[in-house]
């Protein structure tokens, strides 16, 4: 039932297409010229109408989950939520565009706890983040063990995210080693991606990203990228920092650095595309600050209500409502849809088992290997 | 024979050779240097990091999350604290992921007192490491040893913590390992010259595959009187001790557990069943020290076998080791505080 819905807002947007097409109306151009903020719109024709939707779409459809597991934290279903409502113009754009596959000849993603939005563009369903926020024992990151968000997908190269702020900065300079040296054996290797907070910038671990990263010689295919929603937990940005963007750090490096209206997802999404081949060409790193929203609060310690903020959704849909990409009911009925889908799912979800007691022994050393030392 | 720097060098090169080893890296670890202690000289994957505990640690998990197989150094164990939560994480890797990523790096570290080292040159970290669920700590006492157990621990997909007693590094061994060629020969073949460097290629001599599983210890000296259970620089101390006290007509048995997890509690429980006396000997600080873990052990599951009281020898409770001997020597165990403490489990009546 959930997907005929999805199915049918999704169309309702290509009988549209197709109406228009029939007519021979040409939207992209016709508002290039209409329009009060020209530079806007033009951003918007650099992309496809069906991209437009689909990333539209794949940021509804984070956006709707992410409001699921707070409800779920609600309800009294999960012990805790932590995630990414208004960081979806960034980790969707990131999701799509991320070369995707198993091992250093693919691009790694060291992600924090805010990548929802990355995971549902890479085609991470809505159940497997509900059992993972009520850890069961199918929950497929961690088998019940770890909070919301923290996922793991080595299918995909997402390997572990963790609570420990920053760590991920240090070892995406591993998995860059690894990547480095494939590319001077001149085989296929990708990226490491690695994302982070504003405030965590501050730990040792950001610096020695920087500095592995950029030594003569042996630079490292690194995607060093910062969210900076101004704020860790409840100290903002003005007592965490002196410098003006974090992204200001890499200079000293010599490394490229942006800074960028993470709002955006037009500006991310070629942001990032250049970053990435960049990374690719010239086997060097790239450090790129993302300006973005964090409209639910630091997580559910702090209640996960809903705050004020640029909501990049609401800003894309005006922009692609008034350039008539979509209707103005695109979005409610997308939302709608996917709304009963996460009811639906999680009432699968609340039905099954947790991990049972005597399996906390499992995988503390590989096979299974006797950790208990009563048994040695 | 072998000094225990050289065998690790050996079993280093065995790696990078034969086991896939990628990365052998840390402060100084390459050329021209090749380690503080010299254990990576000669080495072709050996490499200079920047000064940086926490980023040594970091890339080894990233690369050990590629697949790839290392071996970092931490250049003095005092030096290790600072990544302690990468540690961690090191060791929680596979249990979080619940099966999905495992982690088969190598982490060495010089560890313990007994070169005059002063406050930082002179910690211990076996107790530490003990607290490390999900890696296994290995620590040999002689080079044969040192050279298995780093065999193993590049072999095992899980992370390992090889410790490297300092005080024993340029100790000769007694044992030959498979194929080992004379002392003479074997500097001439894989110490690097004195001066320039910059020609100068390691010539490895050919040695026989040869392991020590890790879990596994040795008994290095029977007897019936007590058992004594040491690892690392105080082994040899104990070894010593039982001789000394073997011309009093005391027997001594002596193990040499080399690994500290999994420990082989067969070896003790079956030495101590015999001898009903059991001294621990190791030399970081006392309290909360692995040796009490082993002591309790002991007290749960052999307590109507015992005919004393198992006592723990350690390194006193104290913030660092003092520089000058007399500082130093009262802080961490030597031969005369083992014979001591030998003899007051000897002397207790049940
Ligand atoms: C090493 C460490 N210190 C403290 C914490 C507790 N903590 C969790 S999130 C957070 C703030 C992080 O802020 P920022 O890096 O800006 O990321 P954001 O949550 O804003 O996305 C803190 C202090 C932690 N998880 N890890
Ligand atoms: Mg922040």
């Amino acid at each position: 039932m959930r997907q005929t819905q999805v199915a049918k807002a999704k169309a309702n947007v290509k009988a549209d297409a197709k109406a228009k097409l029939a007519a021979g109306s040409k939207p992209r151009a016709k508002i290039a010229v209409k329009t009060a903020k020209p530079t806007k719109e033009r951003a918007l024709t650099l992309l496809s109408k069906p991209q437009l939707v689909n990333m539209m779409d794949l940021m509804v459809k984070s956006r709707v989950l992410e409001e699921r597991l707070i409800k779920i934290y609600k309800a009294g279903d999960a012990f805790f939520w932590i995630g990414g409502p208004g960081e979806e113009a960034f980790g969707v754009p990131l999701g799509l565009l991320v070369d995707k596959g198993q091992g250093p000849s693919h691009d790694y993603l060291h992600l924090h706890y805010r990548a929802t939005p990355t995971l549902v563009a890479m085609g991470m369903s809505y159940i497997d983040s509900i059992r993972l926020i009520m850890n069961r024992a199918t929950d497929p990151s961690t088998g019940g063990r770890n909070f919301a968000n923290h996922y793991c997908y080595p299918q995909w190269n997402v390997v572990p995210v963790g609570s420990p702020i920053e760590v991920q900065y240090g070892m995406a300079i591993g998995t860059g080693i690894s990547q480095r040296r494939l590319k001077m054996k001149k085989q296929k290797s990708g990226v490491s991606i690695v994302t982070g907070g504003d405030a965590g910038s501050a730990e040792g671990d950001f610096a020695s990203c920087l500095i592995w990263s950029s030594r003569p010689e042996k630079e490292l295919p690194l995607y060093i990228t910062v969210q900076n929603n101004k704020w860790g937990i409840s100290t903002p940005y003005s007592e965490q920092h002196g410098e003006k963007n974090v992204a200001d750090r890499g200079k000293a490096f010599g490394i490229r650095t942006n800074v960028v209206n993470g709002n955006d997802p037009i500006e991310t999404y070629f942001q990032i595309q250049g970053d990435l081949e960049y990374i690719k060409k010239n086997t060097r790193p790239v450090l790129t600050e993302f300006q973005v929203s964090r409209l639910y609060g630091h997580s559910s310690a702090s209640g996960a209500n809903r705050e004020n903020g640029d909501d990049p959704i609401e800003l894309f849909e005006k922009r692609l409502v008034d350039s008539k990409f979509v209707k103005p009911g695109f979005v409610k009925e997308l939302w709608t849809a996917y709304d009963t889908e996460s009811r639906q799912i999680s009432d699968i979800v609340r039905a099954e088992a947790g991990p049972l007691s005597d399996t906390i022994w499992d995988h503390v050393y590989v096979d299974n290997e006797n950790a208990d030392w009563r048994k040695f | 024979m072998a000094t225990m720097v050289q065998a690790i060098r050996m079993a280093l090169h065995h790696g990078e050779k034969n086991l896939g080893v990628t990365d052998i890296f840390g402060e100084d670890v390459g050329a021209p240097l090749g380690g503080a202690f010299t254990a990576t000289q000669g080495l072709e994957t050996a490499w200079n990091s920047p000064l940086d505990e926490r980023g040594i640690i970091s890339t080894a998990i990233g690369l050990g999350l590629a697949g790839d197989r290392c071996v970092a150094e931490i250049q003095f164990c005092d030096y290790i604290f600072n990544t302690v939560d990468l540690l961690k994480i090191a060791g929680n890797m596979l249990w979080t992921s619940n099966g999905q990523y495992n982690m088969p790096i190598v982490v060495m570290t010089p560890v313990g007192a007994g070169i005059r080292g002063s406050v930082y040159h002179s910690h211990s970290f076996d107790s530490w490491a003990t607290r490390l669920p999900g890696w296994k700590v290995v620590m040999p006492s002689t080079p044969l040893d040192a050279y298995g157990l780093m065999v193993s621990a590049i072999k095992d997909p899980n992370p390992v913590l090889f410790l490297k007693p300092k005080a024993l590094l340029r100790v000769r061994g007694e044992e030959l390992i498979p194929g080992e060629p004379d002392e003479k020969t074997l500097k001439s073949m894989i110490d690097a010259p004195i001066g320039d460097r910059s020609k100068w290629k390691a010539r490895w001599p050919d040695l026989g595959e040869f392991e020590i599983p890790i879990g596994q210890g040795k008994i290095v000296r029977e007897g019936v009187d007590i058992t004594v259970v040491s690892y690392g620089r105080t082994l040899p101390l104990c070894v010593k001790a039982a001789a000394e006290l073997a011309e009093q007509g005391r027997s001594v048995e002596v193990i040499d557990l080399r690994s500290m997890y999994p420990y082989d509690w067969a070896m003790i429980r079956d030495s101590v069943r015999k001898t009903g006396r059991v001294l621990f000997v190791n030399e970081d600080t006392e309290v909360t020290n692995f040796g009490e873990h082993l002591a309790y052990r002991v007290t749960q599951e052999l307590f109507y076998e015992l005919q004393a009281r198992p006592r723990v020898l350690a390194g006193k409770n104290l913030p660092g080791i003092g520089l000058h001997p007399n500082l130093e020597e009262a802080s961490v165990p030597h031969l005369e505080d083992i014979k001591h403490e030998l003899e007051l489990v000897l002397a207790e009546v049940p």
